[in-house]
């Protein structure tokens, strides 16, 4: 049964991509470590940490896309999950410095310290273990995403509505987590990390270990994505993106389809957050700006929704104009990313992929079109006033 | 009306109103096991409605809504409905457009939908002679890759048809089968009909009175929500009322 998803999964254009971020799991820390500075080839530290937060983007990215492309799910709030897969791999990072801090307390965080706190808060047991912490980084997230998406998926809250309550959820979590009495540093954050597994999170060989981490964990999300969507329950999930009611009347319970989709999707998204947090350093309640995850949107959409491969080039590109703007034009950086969407939008309604195909051969195209969004023309059924029509429409128009 | 015992469908004084209009007016309906019933009447009669009431997309204000003789429908929820053996065609037709036509019928078969199984989906054998026999018998055999979204009007039609085949349902409910198909394709499909309601239910709604003759079935004709005729083609057809009210217009 497995074995026969797997196979499934592994379609020609998957087999590349996986092959290809396998590959740079091995060959860029290579580099790195092996070609010695100054020599050709040699990939210097800062930018294998550059290149592995990209890397984590796009694991985030095509979480997005698994429920927006493929599922018609417009969340607006995934900039939370990955917060909070990056707050427990935070809290276990913490929880290594043990007297190192510059209060000295072996278990208190200094933070805690600070506020005067005398014993760690029950949330916070447990996260000196690894393991405790990654079950954390999947659990958290993925239990967040069942309980809203149950409740909204259940009430047949969809489209712009939908959006905005996850934009909503995203807002909330920002609040609550810049208040220092939620016991996760308040505004700072949690930082100034030391070990992880016991090796030094600065040195040149961990950090060399992270990136290799975060390309496998983009091979293998990958490798689960292909096999959802090509499954039949990935048939259902576009079918449920073009034709939410006649779904139903097949007998599919469409809040169930969605719900697996958005806790799968969350579950990415906090690994993805749970790999950028030591490769920067920090996390703090920023992350949870709604901002981020209208970020997420454009990087998706600029790379191609409904693709496995566009949110990552999306991903990986936009960040890439976003690191030479930042250190170039700073100021400019938002306009650039606001016109690039509006451009999308109105010109690269299938993205950076779509123009790829439309260029490289009409036969292609047609053998890509199954998954990739197509305008709502499959529309809804019977009448336009139905109010499931406004998530039968599987065109990018929130956001704006 | 009488007993509900020893019925597939029955409906009883059952009325819906939108907005202080009464689409559905005290309607009440019987199909027997392996009958096919035929409804005409004029655009608005409330035909379609009668449709969403039986398939959970619109809730009755009042009466009575039964499956098979017992299974309460007003109190259950479209995919519910669905998977008790009630199958439907749309009025326009409905197909998943980006998906292909084999996929179609594949998502529609008759096959537990849960989601794990579903993820874990695998054709078998018997799943796939099946699919390949309804193919066959919608005649889009030589379409099975295509995108739905390329067929055309009436294949559309017909592929919906094979969907509602597919899913293996107790009682069909198929709403103006044959817009957009040519006269040849007409008669296929009273044939087809006429064959699926030897097995099944079929209750079918339409305009093409060359059509309804075909299907040589019971016929009701529906006017302002209530059942304003019933009998054969001819008793129906003749009714100074029916006239007046519909094929008059
Ligand atoms: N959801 C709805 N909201 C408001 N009015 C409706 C709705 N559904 C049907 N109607 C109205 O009910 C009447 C019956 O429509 P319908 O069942 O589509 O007729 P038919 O299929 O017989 O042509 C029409 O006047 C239609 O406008
Ligand atoms: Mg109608």
């Amino acid at each position: 049964m497995l074995t026969q998803a797997l196979f499934r999964a592994l379609d020609k254009k998957a087999i590349w991509v996986i092959g290809i971020f396998l590959a740079v799991a091995a060959l860029v820390p290579m580099a790195n470590l092996l070609i010695p500075p100054g020599q050709f080839g040699h990939v210097p530290t800062y930018l294998v940490s550059l290149m592995g937060k990209y890397l984590a983007y796009a694991i985030l990215a095509l979480a997005l896309d698994l429920v927006w492309g493929y599922c018609g799910i417009l969340s607006l709030g995934h900039g939370a999950f990955f917060a909070l897969g990056g707050y427990a791999m935070g809290m276990y990072l913490m929880r290594q410095i043990g007297s190192r801090g510059v209060y000295g307390n072996p278990v208190l965080p200094d933070f805690m310290v600070f506020l005067n706190w005398k014993e760690l808060p029950w949330y916070w047991l447990g996260f000196d273990n690894f393991w405790f912490a990654m079950a954390m980084v999947v659990f958290v997230p993925g239990l967040l995403a069942f309980i809203f998406g149950f409740f909204a998926f259940r009430s047949r809250v969809t489209g712009v509505y939908l959006s905005i309550i996850t934009q909503a959820m995203t807002f909330a979590l920002l609040l609550a987590f810049f208040r220092n009495d939620m016991g996760f540093g308040g505004n700072n954050g949690l930082t100034d990390f030391k070990d992880i597994l016991g090796a030094p999170v600065q040195a040149p060989g961990t950090r060399a270990a992270l990136f290799a981490a975060t390309a496998i964990a983009l091979a293998l999300s990958v490798l689960v994505c292909s096999m959802i969507v090509n499954s039949k329950l990935g048939k259902v999930m576009v079918a449920v993106r073009d034709a939410e009611s006649r779904t139903r009347f097949l007998g599919y319970r469409v809040e169930y389809v969605k719900l697996f989709a958005f806790t799968v999707s969350a579950i990415m998204a906090g690994i993805a957050g749970a790999l950028y947090v030591p490769q920067i350093g920090i996390i703090n309640p920023g992350e949870f700006e709604p901002g981020n995850s209208i970020e997420v949107v454009i990087w998706t959409a600029v790379g191609g929704r409904g693709t496995l491969i566009g949110p990552i080039i999306g991903a990986i590109v936009v960040n890439l104009g976003k690191s030479w703007f930042t250190t170039t034009l700073p100021e400019f950086w938002l306009f650039a990313l606001g016109a690039l969407f509006i451009f999308t939008t109105l010109f690269l309604p299938k993205g950076i992929v779509g123009l790829w195909t439309q260029f490289f051969g009409a036969r292609r195209a047609k053998a890509e079109q199954p998954t990739a969004p197509t305008p709502a023309q499959s529309a809804d059924i019977e009448r336009g006033e139905d109010p499931d029509s406004f998530g039968d429409n599987p065109q990018p128009k929130p956001a704006e | 009306m009488s007993t509900a015992s020893d019925t597939m469908l029955y409906l009883d004084g059952v009325s819906v109103a939108f907005d202080g209009f009464k689409a559905i007016n005290n309607l009440s309906i019987i199909v027997k096991p392996a009958e096919m019933l035929a409804i005409i009447g004029p655009n608005g009669a409330g035909k379609t409605t009668m449709m969403d009431i039986i398939t959970g997309k619109t809730s009755p204000d009042a009466g009575q809504v039964l499956f098979d003789g017992r299974t309460d429908l007003t109190k259950l929820d479209e995919a519910a409905i669905a998977n008790l053996g009630i199958g439907r065609k749309f009025q326009k037709p409905t197909v998943f457009e980006s998906h292909t036509v084999w996929d179609n019928l594949e998502m529609a078969l008759k096959k537990p939908r849960g989601i794990f199984a579903a993820l874990f989906y695998t054709a078998s054998d018997a799943d796939v002679a099946r699919i390949t026999e309804i193919l066959e018998t919608v005649r889009l055999y030589a379409r099975k890759d295509e995108l739905a979204a390329n067929l055309s009007h009436g294949q559309k039609q017909w592929l919906e048809i094979g969907m509602l085949l597919a899913q293996d349902p107790k009682l069909l409910l198929v709403d103006e089968p044959v817009a957009g198909m040519t006269d040849s394709e007409t008669e296929e499909t009273a044939k087809l009909l006429r064959e699926i309601a030897t097995t099944r239910s079929v209750v079918v709604v339409e305009h093409d009175m060359s059509f309804v003759r075909d299907l040589g079935s019971r016929v009701i004709c529906l006017a302002e929500g209530s059942v304003l005729a019933e009998g054969t083609l001819d008793q129906v057809s003749a009714n100074p009322v029916v006239i007046e009210r519909y094929l008059g217009r």
